[in-house]
């Protein structure tokens, strides 16, 4: 077991292990704690994926915006200081509809992951990614750069905007 | 003007009445008062481009037969219809004649039709009326006659029931309309005939095709039917013997109009058409023409003597006139025969114009007084109109005189060499035919005594009634028309002469065109010289080889004018025509004595002459009985066939329909039936079966986004075992 | 076992479905959003994987990218929503807005 294994293993749990306390728990801020060592297990994946770029923006953008925006909606929608924190009662039927559902789609994605023969090429000489990212969005992928810029700006007025209390 | 204005311009002349019929019948309610103005004047214009037209014709290229074009309208299948229009002598002589007497009507109207409600609607159908004519003049073609035919047979409806609140107008128009229909039909049968023996409607070639010996059915009878059929049509429009019974009635309508259709243009068609087609007559249609010539000529002078309806006796005398001219063409003598219907459009147009002036003088006179019962155009009601209306009286004298043939009138000109035609015609045929002479002369006669009747009981002697001491001479739109007419009636228009025209320039330029009629079915006394003698020779064998082929219209007029007669009827014309001018002289003379003997002076008492002959004066009085004779034969019979048809439509017809549309009911009701339970059950069970499944369905949308989830996972899982 | 492809493939496979059982199961909005998230997150782990196994290419990256910029957008709306919900609902359970049902 090289060096590498082992991080693979670590990171690997770790994402599974919170993953799996994100959506049991009952405790919501436990749920969006645990989210935030999720996102950190993710991003040391990344890592041992050489996609350096996007690590640190899975570490900047997920924790450090979506999350915060999370646990912000978790402390305005809900009486923290009450037992409300907790999400409601569930049905069983739900549960076991949920349950079934999911066990069902990973047996199914992991026995097609598994056994699909998939097409693997030797990679390049690996160095950082961020210089051929930014050449990238900025020449073939312009268009749809600049149309999400746009997609940002309009998501943070709507957003202003549906939130906003009306009189 | 050279040769190649002619036509173009007699295309204007045709045009342009046309224009004053648009301008009055699309801005007339515009234009109001001033329509008249704008109608007259487009008359004069036209007016002057007629005689521009027909001078160059006459005095430049009057040897030429005709100027004409030809030119391929369509073509139906592998068949070309040629049309085309043409000047010659005679059609530049009319469009003259039409113009000028269309034009003074115009101007009389403006004064005599002022105030009528539909004033600018009046001057739109004088338009119409003048360019209908017009065509009629300019074609040289049966399918254009036919067309402008019937444009004046319209016209002369819209005209006559132009005062159409009035019961009897519209009547009149519609009698006037559905007589020349009759005359119409046969007509078209005749030009039927003719376009399919010799596939063109051109004259020039239906003329070559006769020349040629080509028989409409390869039977000569059928060329002789053909001819009569083609008279029918003038018959009708001209007013003869049996359909004139429209004509007097045609009085009804306004009386410029009553000038305008009895002195140039609808009754002068009729003649216009068979000196037109004069050359396609056989012997047997033309004497079939000089008998209804001479037998409308007789009886409309005996009833024209009795009238008192001022403007029935000038009907009646229109009748015998036409009957006059259309004799003389029957008779061979076509130049006489036309020479008198120029002249009688002048003094007819004047006759009748004059008679205007009188009725709306009377008119006015029966305004003034507030009178609204006495009949204005009865002549017992006048009386010494000559005092108040010296003008009238002065040109209605004259142009009575030229009527009844007294020389120094183009009148007597035109008569006497009718009269001397039908003596020459009767001699050189001989039997029977002298019959035509003598009525021919009686009605002469007739004539000179009915209009002197009319002239003295009207104008002469003391006032009848108040209201003719009351009358006035009319404005000048009124008394000008009827002094330019008058005048032309002089014999120095037509002949230096006024005893003889024969020398004169009408006789030079109007020459009797050669018969296209094979010899053999033609009288040899109107065969040129050239080709007379061959019939001797030959016989019953004459036929087309004789007769050039060529060209029959190659008479030129220098022949004529070095005293070679064309034919052996005119050189027995002139033979007789010292004769005819003394016997006429005598008959109108003493027509004209007893008129006065009876009316003026009162030698001969008029009411005792009625007792006397009772019965012959009830007779002429109802007009023949022709109206009740046609009532109770052609319209009772009609009215019967239609009753029976109305029977056979109402029960056998109706009850067919009837039966029809029960089954149809029966069955639709079944149909009805099944609609309602087959093909609504089924639509209705669709229906219902997609109502039962949405309210099933519609548990599914349970608004609950988890529960949506749950349902696209399923599809993906599906999804993924489908394709792996 | 020299750790591969597959490997990442399985890790982003269980992710994806604790996803799905968080958006199906929970009640509460903001716990359906978490679920979102994670789900997410897992199609952007096969994106980088396949980007490193398929020749080191830079599509990948930038589709992941993509991913996070619209899963920033979409928690921002769905926060608005969120919090819209209860302001109108007092509360934030999503199976009883059901105003929509059939």
């Amino acid at each position: 077991m090289d060096l590498i294994t082992i991080a693979f293993y670590f990171f690997g749990a770790l994402t599974i292990v919170f993953g799996a306390v994100v959506v049991f728990s009952k405790n919501i801020m436990h749920a969006a704690f645990s989210l935030l060592f999720t996102f950190f297990g993710i991003a040391g994946l990344y890592v041992l994926l050489s996609a350096d770029f996007l690590a640190i923006t899975q570490i900047m953008i997920y924790i450090g915006g979506i999350l915060v925006l999370i646990i912000f909606g978790v402390m305005l929608t809900t009486r923290i200081t009450g037992v409300d924190v907790k999400t409601g009662k569930i049905g069983k039927m739900q549960l076991a509809i949920g349950g079934v559902l999911s066990v069902l789609i990973a047996a199914t994605l992991i026995m097609i992951f598994t056994t699909s023969a998939w097409h693997t090429a030797d990679s390049k000489p690996i160095e950082s990614t961020v210089n051929e990212i930014g050449t990238a969005l900025l020449t073939n992928y312009l268009l749809a750069f600049e149309a999400a810029s746009m997609l940002l700006l309009i998501a943070i007025v709507g957003a202003a905007f549906i939130a906003r209390k009306k009189h | 003007m050279t040769q190649d204005l002619v036509l173009p311009l007699s295309l204007l002349i045709l045009l342009i009445p046309l224009l004053s019929f648009l301008i009055n019948i699309f801005f007339g309610n515009k234009l109001g008062r001033i329509s008249g103005v704008v109608g007259t004047t487009i008359l004069g214009i036209d007016l002057g481009l007629a005689i521009a037209v027909a001078f160059t014709k006459l005095s430049s290229f009057g040897e030429i037969h005709v100027i004409q074009n030809r030119f391929e309208w369509f073509s139906l299948g592998s068949q070309k219809i040629i049309v085309g229009i043409g000047i010659d002598n005679i059609a530049a002589i009319m469009l003259i004649v039409v113009t000028l007497i269309s034009f003074l009507v115009h101007l009389f109207s403006t004064v005599y039709m002022e105030g009528d409600r539909r004033y600018p609607k009046f001057y739109a159908y004088l338009g119409l009326f003048t360019f209908s004519m017009l065509g009629i003049v300019i074609a040289n073609n049966f399918l254009f006659m036919y067309v402008f035919w019937e444009l004046v047979g319209i016209s002369s409806y819209l005209l006559i029931g132009f005062w159409y609140e009035k019961n009897s107008a519209s009547n009149a128009g519609k009698k006037a309309f559905i007589t020349n229909r009759i005359g119409d039909l046969g007509f078209f049968i005749g030009i039927m005939i003719l376009f399919f023996t010799y596939g063109s409607f051109m004259f020039e070639d239906v003329f070559a095709g006769i020349s040629s010996g080509v028989m409409p059915f390869s039977n000569p009878t059928m060329l002789t039917v053909a001819g009569i059929c083609i008279f029918m049509g003038a018959m009708g429009k001209s007013a003869q013997f049996p359909l004139h019974v429209w004509l007097p009635d045609a009085m009804e309508g306004p009386t410029p109009v009553s000038a305008l259709i009895h002195a140039a243009t609808m009754v002068a068609a009729g003649v216009y058409l068979v000196a037109k087609v004069f050359a396609m007559f056989t012997a047997d249609a033309l004497t079939f023409i000089a008998v209804i010539g001479t037998i409308t000529a007789f009886i409309s002078a005996t009833i024209a003597l009795t009238q008192v309806d001022f403007k029935k006796v000038l009907a009646y005398s229109t009748v015998s006139q036409l009957g006059f001219m259309i004799m003389s063409l029957g008779v061979g003598g076509y130049t006489n025969g036309f020479f008198h219907l120029v002249t009688h459009a002048w003094f007819k147009a004047a006759l009748f114009l004059a008679a205007g002036s009188v009725i709306h003088a009377m008119h006015h006179a029966m305004h003034h007084m507030h009178d609204h019962h006495t009949d204005p155009q009865d002549i017992n009601n006048m009386g010494g109109l000559r005092k108040t209306m010296p003008w009238t009286y002065r040109t209605f004298l004259f142009v009575t005189l030229a009527l009844s043939g007294i020389p120094l009138t183009s009148g007597f000109l035109s008569k006497d060499g009718i009269l001397a035609g039908t003596m020459a015609y009767a001699n050189l045929t001989g039997g029977w035919h002298w019959i035509i002479p003598i009525l021919a002369f009686t009605a002469a006669g007739m004539t000179a005594f009915y209009m002197f009747r009319l002239t003295i009981v009207a104008f002469h002697g003391e006032h009848k009634t108040e209201i003719a001491k009351h009358t006035k001479e009319n404005k000048l739109p009124i008394v000008l028309p009827l002094v330019i007419l008058a005048f032309m009636s002089l014999w120095i228009f037509y002949s230096p002469n006024p005893i003889d025209a024969s020398k004169g320039w009408f006789h030079r330029m109007i020459v009797q065109p050669k018969s296209a009629v094979p010899a053999a079915y033609q009288w040899s006394f109107l065969l040129t010289e050239e080709a007379a003698p061959a019939v001797h020779q030959t016989g019953e064998a004459a036929g087309s080889t004789e007769v050039k082929a060529e060209n029959p219209h190659e008479v030129t007029a220098a022949g004529h004018t070095t005293g070679h007669y064309l034919n052996k009827f005119q050189e027995e014309t002139h033979h007789f025509h010292y004769l005819a001018m003394l016997l006429s002289l005598l008959i109108a003379g003493s027509g004209i004595a007893l008129a006065f003997a009876i009316y003026q002076y009162k030698v001969i008492s008029a009411d005792k002459l009625e007792t006397r002959f009772k019965f012959l004066h009830t007779f002429s009085l109802n007009k023949w009985y022709f109206d009740e004779l046609y009532q109770s034969t052609v319209i009772a019979g009609t009215l019967v066939v239609s009753k029976s048809l109305s029977w056979f439509d109402n029960y056998v017809v109706d009850g067919l329909v009837n039966l029809s549309s029960y089954v149809t009911r029966g069955f639709g009701y079944v149909v009805g039936i099944f609609d309602n339970y087959v093909i609504d059950g089924a639509v209705n069970l669709a229906a219902n079966f997609t109502g039962f499944c949405g309210s099933k369905l519609r548990k599914l949308q349970t608004g609950q986004i988890q529960s949506y989830v749950v349902f696209v996972l399923l599809g993906i899982l599906i999804l993924l075992y489908f394709f792996i | 076992m020299e750790i591969g492809l597959t490997h990442y493939l399985v890790i982003s496979a269980i992710l994806f479905s604790l996803g799905l059982y968080g958006i199906i199961t929970r009640k509460h909005a903001i716990m359906v959003l978490m679920g979102l998230e994670l789900v997410l997150n897992a199609a952007n782990i096969n994106f980088i994987a396949f980007a490193r196994y398929g020749g080191m290419n830079i599509e990948g990256h930038i589709a992941a990218i993509f991913v996070i910029i619209l899963a920033a957008a979409e928690a921002a709306i769905a926060l608005a929503i969120v919090l819209n919900i209860y302001q109108n609902f007092r509360h934030v359970n999503v199976d009883e807005v059901d105003n929509l049902k059939g």
